[in-house]
């Protein structure tokens, strides 16, 4: 196999019928997005799209995850895009990848264009009209390699830059086969999909569909604020398996949701992205008993790479572990002398381990580091910059970031992205972002003359929702450490003077 | 209203609060704000919001979410 395009074309012969995919517009069964792939697949091809990005600016959609297949077949790879991305990610996104061909649908008008692309668009309905090509699609499955890229999805940048991520064919076939192991994913399972579809959280729904024949329904994003009408949204579809960040989970848990309704179907609740609180597992355990994941991995290394399947209860100060590594995945932790110990920086090997960052040697070779542990031969491994300790079990714990990065709502931050962004804004003078960790709360504390309002209007502009920050405070002078540099923690307690 | 106004503020100052009446539907709450308001709102009225009604209606307008919490205080008293 060179990619999971083999699993659709398997998939397609056993259970053509089978829904695959299911949104608020559509059902696609595995013969629909197997048709619709190779009509995309096709209309590239007849482009002469080859080995390069194509941008997917679509609604978050079964028909958005058609197209990737479609990229796939034309042996491109794709570049995700969606509306809340917000216009600056997107500019900034177009800007590094400059793709020749975008596959959009009405969600990407007018900001495709605003924001600077001068390829084709090719209207994502229309595209499923042209005719499909068997031979271009035989002969571009021959070329294939594994070790070609398959996405390039976008994470936070602490100068500001996103980073592309470099995925990789031969990862995500090996990803397929760890995630849908640890998943325990089948044929009778349907997946209830939180996540959006522009970062590679994405992939193991996909991939348990792909590898074992479950059906995804991608639970519309207005749901996580509702928390009854989500859990009767999971009955109402028969939702077996979750993979959700913490605080969709916790949304549920710490809102008394179980005294009104508690989910039926569910077997199997994954969960990861950032720590889970040891209270709001409980309160999940007590009320739905099903198998409960703690995953941990990076998006260099596609995805997750290792979990901790929960068989004891924690106190509230202690850690719930990441647990083990994926089969074919090696996690190893170093100190600060580059020497293997019990704690240190967590360091990830194996061909989950991808290509590196798009058109970013700089940071590429910060972070895709030559194996400290092995001086004879070339052997790549990734930096995570996360700091874990094997604890008295021989479980893998998380300690927390070596820098200025966190997690949030989901999804990975530079606090200095959002100071960057703060930083351009007219009357801004000096931003210094800070992370709450007690209560979750991403904040912002600056100087200048800017009120808060219009600087959360601008900041509006030009981030992404979740980089957003939730407490915003103007102060008179940023305070410092003894070094002259910006005292995060002191600044971080200026939140609620 | 001013001590919710203020709970409100401080998620999204830029909005314009007490005019706005599609807070969930018209997506200025963003997914996920809701658990910290709630916290919040639990915190300051010293109520317990039942799940049941986190819904869009009582939440896509200051009026109707102030009405929300004083049905709750009264009857609590």
């Amino acid at each position: 196999m060179k990619s999971v395009l083999d699993d659709l074309k398997k998939q397609k012969k056993l259970r053509p019928d089978r829904m695959m995919f299911r949104d608020e517009a559509e059902t696609l069964t595995f013969a629909d997005v197997a048709a619709r792939s190779d009509a995309i697949g096709s209309a590239l091809l007849s482009r002469r799209a080859n080995r390069e990005p194509v941008l997917v600016f679509m609604r978050r959609s079964g028909a958005m995850i058609a197209a990737f297949f479609g990229v796939w077949k034309a042996n491109c790879f794709y570049v995700p895009v969606d509306a809340e991305m917000g216009e600056a990610r997107i500019r900034s996104i177009i800007d590094r990848v400059k793709p020749r061909l975008a596959i959009a649908d009405d969600s990407a008008d007018p900001l495709l264009f605003s924001c600077g692309f001068a390829g084709e668009r090719l209207d994502a309905k229309a595209i499923l009209s042209e005719p499909v090509d068997p031979a271009a699609l035989e002969a571009a499955e021959q070329a294939r390699l594994d070790t070609d890229p398959a996405y390039l999805v976008f994470t936070s940048g602490s100068t500001g830059a996103p980073k592309g991520v470099v995925g990789v064919h031969r990862a995500v076939l090996d990803y397929a086969e760890q995630i849908t192991r640890a998943l325990r994913a089948d044929e009778t399972d349907v997946f209830g999909m939180q996540a959006p579809l522009y970062v590679d959280a994405c992939l193991k729904e996909i991939l348990s569909a792909l590898r074992c024949g479950a059906g995804v329904v991608l639970i519309p994003k207005k749901l996580f604020m509702t928390p009854v009408p989500l859990v009767e949204f999971l009955n109402a579809h028969r939702i077996t398996s979750l993979c959700w960040v913490v605080p969709a989970l916790t949304l549920i848990s710490a809102l008394h949701t179980f005294d009104a309704v508690v989910p039926q179907h569910l077997k199997t609740v994954a969960f990861g992205s950032e720590v889970m609180p040891p209270k709001q597992l409980k309160i999940w355990r007590d009320h739905v008993s099903a198998r409960y994941l703690n995953l941990y991995g990076p998006t260099e290394c596609t995805g997750m790479s290792c979990f901790y399947e929960v068989d004891r209860d924690f106190s509230d100060d202690e850690r719930i572990p990441i647990g083990h590594a994926f089969d074919n995945t090696e996690l190893f932790l170093i100190d600060e002398n580059g020497n293997r110990a019990n704690e240190g920086e967590i360091l990830i090997r194996g061909t989950a381990v991808c290509h590196g960052y798009y058109r970013d040697p700089e940071r590429t070779a910060a972070a895709f580091v030559q194996n400290p542990l092995n001086p004879d031969y070339p052997e790549t491994v990734y930096r995570t910059g996360d700091l874990g300790r094997i604890n008295d079990r021989g479980e893998l714990e998380f300690l927390g970031r070596r820098d200025d990065q966190i997690k949030h709502m989901g999804h990975r931050i530079e606090l200095g992205e959002l100071e960057a962004a703060a930083k351009t804004v007219d009357g801004i003078d000096a931003a210094c972002a800070v992370f709450d960790r007690g209560r979750s709360v991403l904040g912002l504390v600056y100087t200048g003359a800017a009120d808060k309002a219009e600087l959360l209007a601008v900041l509006r502009k030009k981030l992404p929702e979740y980089l957003l920050p939730k407490r915003t405070v103007r102060v008179d002078a940023l305070p410092l450490t003894e070094n002259g540099k910006t005292d995060r923690k002191a600044a971080c307690a200026m939140l609620y003077r | 209203m001013e001590k919710l106004l203020d709970i409100l503020r401080e998620l999204h100052p830029e909005t314009d609060f007490e005019t706005e009446t599609r807070l969930v539907d018209g997506g200025i709450l963003a997914s996920f704000d809701i658990v910290m308001l709630i916290t919040r709102i639990e915190e300051e009225f010293d109520v317990v919001i039942p799940a049941k009604d986190i819904v869009p209606e009582h939440f896509n307008s200051v009026k109707a979410l102030y009405a929300l919490i004083e049905k709750i205080s009264e009857q609590d008293d």
